[in-house]
C-alpha cells in the first residue's frame, strides 16, 4: 500500500515537472487506460480520414492537384501509424486497436463521416478540417506521455501543407469561373460548422481549464479563418460573426448540437460506409498478411 | 484472428545525414526484415529525413530498467574530477 502511494507521488511529481512519462515507466492504471483510450481514438481518426479524399483522387483535376492529395492521404496513413505505435507501447497491441475500430467499438473523429460531394470539398477539408486539426494538435505536442508528444511533433510537422493545399486549391476556385466559385463556397458553407465541433463540446458555461482551454483554441480557429475568408474572397455560413472591437476577437454563433450528436450516435450521412470501407480492406489484405508471414517463415528455415 | 498472424514489432532508426548516428525514430509491424526497411523508408522519410535506415526486432533490445533508474547510473554521479571544469589552471593560460 505505502509503495503504492509512493510510486503514485513520484508519478505526479513528474507529471507536475513537466518530465515526460515514458512506456516502461510506472504509471497509475487511469493514466494508461486514458491515453490508450485517446491515442487510439486519434490513430483510428486519422485511418478513417483518408477515405473521404480517397474519393476524389480518381477525379482530380490535374496531375498537380492529384499528387499533392495523394502525398495528403499517404500523410494520414503515416500519422495513423506513429499514433498506433505510440498506443502499443501501452500494452495493447495493433491487432486489438484494429478490432476495436472494425467492430464499431472505437471511436473515431465525427468530421469523418460527413460526404465529400465535390472537387471543392479537398479544399475545404484542408483548409478547415486540416487547420482546425492542427490547431488541437499543437497542444498535444506537449503532452505528458512521451511517445505521444513525439509522436504529434512529426504529425505537426507534416501536417502544414495540408492546410496549405487546401486553401491554395479553394483560392484558384475562387479565382476562376462563376460556377467554380459558387461550388468552392458552397464545400466551404457544408464543412464550417463540422469543423467548428471538431473543437468539442463546451461552451463558455463550463468551468473546466481543459474546456475553457478548448474555447480559446476554439477562437483563435475563427479569428483566422475570419480573416483568411477575406482572401478567398467567399463567407461563412454564420450570420453572427462578426468583429468585436472591444474583446480584440470575433463573436460568432452558436453550433447546432442535435445535428452534431446524431453523426456522433452513427446517423451520420456515412457512418456505415466508412466502417464498411474499413473492414473490407481489412478482409481483403488478410491474404497477403497470411502470405507474408509463410514467406518470412520460410526463409528463416532456409536460412 | 489469431495473435500469432500478427507481423512482429520493429524499431526503427534513421541516420538523418551522412556523418550522424543513427537515432531512434519509432517503430513499426513487418514481416520480415526487408518488409520491415521498406515500410520505414515509407513511413519516416517521405520527406528525405534520412540517408540510411537501420531496422531491429523490438525483442532483440535490452533497456535498461526505469525504476532502477537512480541506483544504476549512480557510480558516475561522484566523479566530477572526470570534467575539465575540475582542475584549476592559471587564469592567463592558454589554449586550454
Ligand atoms: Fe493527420
Ligand atoms: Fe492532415
Amino acid at each position: 500500500m505505502s509503495t503504492q502511494v509512493s510510486l503514485e507521488e513520484r508519478f505526479q511529481a513528474r507529471i507536475d515537472a513537466e518530465q515526460k512519462i515514458e512506456p516502461k515507466d510506472w504509471m497509475p492504471e487511469a493514466y494508461r487506460k486514458t491515453l490508450i483510450r485517446q491515442i487510439s481514438q486519434h490513430a483510428h481518426s486519422e485511418v478513417v480520414g483518408m477515405l473521404p479524399e480517397g474519393n476524389w483522387i480518381t477525379r482530380a483535376p490535374s496531375l498537380r492537384r492529384k499528387v499533392a492529395l495523394l502525398a495528403k492521404i499517404q500523410d494520414e496513413a503515416g500519422h495513423g501509424l506513429y499514433l498506433y505505435s505510440a498506443a502499443e507501447t501501452l500494452g495493447i497491441s495493433r491487432e486489438e486497436l484494429y478490432n476495436e475500430l472494425l467492430s464499431g467499438k472505437a471511436k473515431y473523429s465525427s468530421i469523418f463521416n460527413y460526404p465529400t460531394l465535390t472537387w471543392a470539398d479537398m479544399g475545404a477539408v484542408g483548409w478547415l478540417v486540416d487547420g482546425a486539426a492542427i490547431m488541437n494538435q499543437v497542444a498535444l505536442c506537449k503532452c505528458s506521455y512521451g511517445p505521444y508528444a513525439r509522436a504529434m511533433v512529426r504529425v505537426c510537422k507534416e501536417e502544414s501543407f495540408h492546410q496549405r493545399q487546401g486553401f491554395e486549391l479553394l483560392l484558384t476556385l475562387s479565382k476562376g469561373t462563376p460556377e467554380q466559385h459558387a461550388m468552392a463556397q458552397d464545400a466551404i458553407n457544408r464543412w464550417w460548422w463540422p469543423s467548428m465541433m471538431m473543437f468539442g463540446p463546451n461552451d463558455s458555461d463550463s468551468p473546466h481549464s481543459a474546456q475553457s482551454m478548448r474555447w480559446k483554441i476554439k477562437q483563435k480557429f475563427v479569428d483566422m479563418i475570419a480573416e483568411q475568408i477575406k482572401v478567398l474572397n467567399m463567407t461563412l455560413p454564420d450570420p453572427d460573426l462578426r468583429w468585436n472591437e472591444e474583446r480584440g476577437h470575433y463573436d460568432f454563433g452558436t453550433i447546432d448540437w442535435t445535428e452534431f450528436n446524431e453523426v456522433l450516435k452513427g446517423n451520420g450521412p456515412c457512418n456505415r460506409e466508412r466502417l464498411a470501407a474499413r473492414r473490407k480492406a481489412w478482409e481483403e489484405g488478410a491474404w497477403v498478411r497470411e502470405a507474408a508471414m509463410a514467406h518470412a517463415a520460410k526463409r528463416q528455415q532456409s536460412v | 484472428m489469431a495473435n500469432s498472424s500478427e507481423f512482429p514489432l520493429w524499431e526503427v532508426f534513421i541516420r538523418s545525414h551522412g556523418g550522424l548516428n543513427h537515432k531512434h525514430v519509432g517503430s513499426l509491424h513487418a514481416a520480415d526484415a526487408q518488409m520491415a526497411l521498406e515500410h520505414a523508408r515509407d513511413v519516416y522519410t517521405r520527406r528525405m529525413e534520412g540517408v540510411s535506415i537501420w531496422v531491429v526486432p523490438s525483442t532483440a533490445i535490452t533497456a535498461s530498467d526505469p525504476a532502477d533508474t537512480d541506483p544504476f547510473f549512480e557510480p558516475a554521479k561522484d566523479k566530477i574530477y572526470r570534467h575539465p571544469t575540475f582542475y584549476d589552471i592559471p587564469e592567463g593560460l592558454k589554449h586550454m
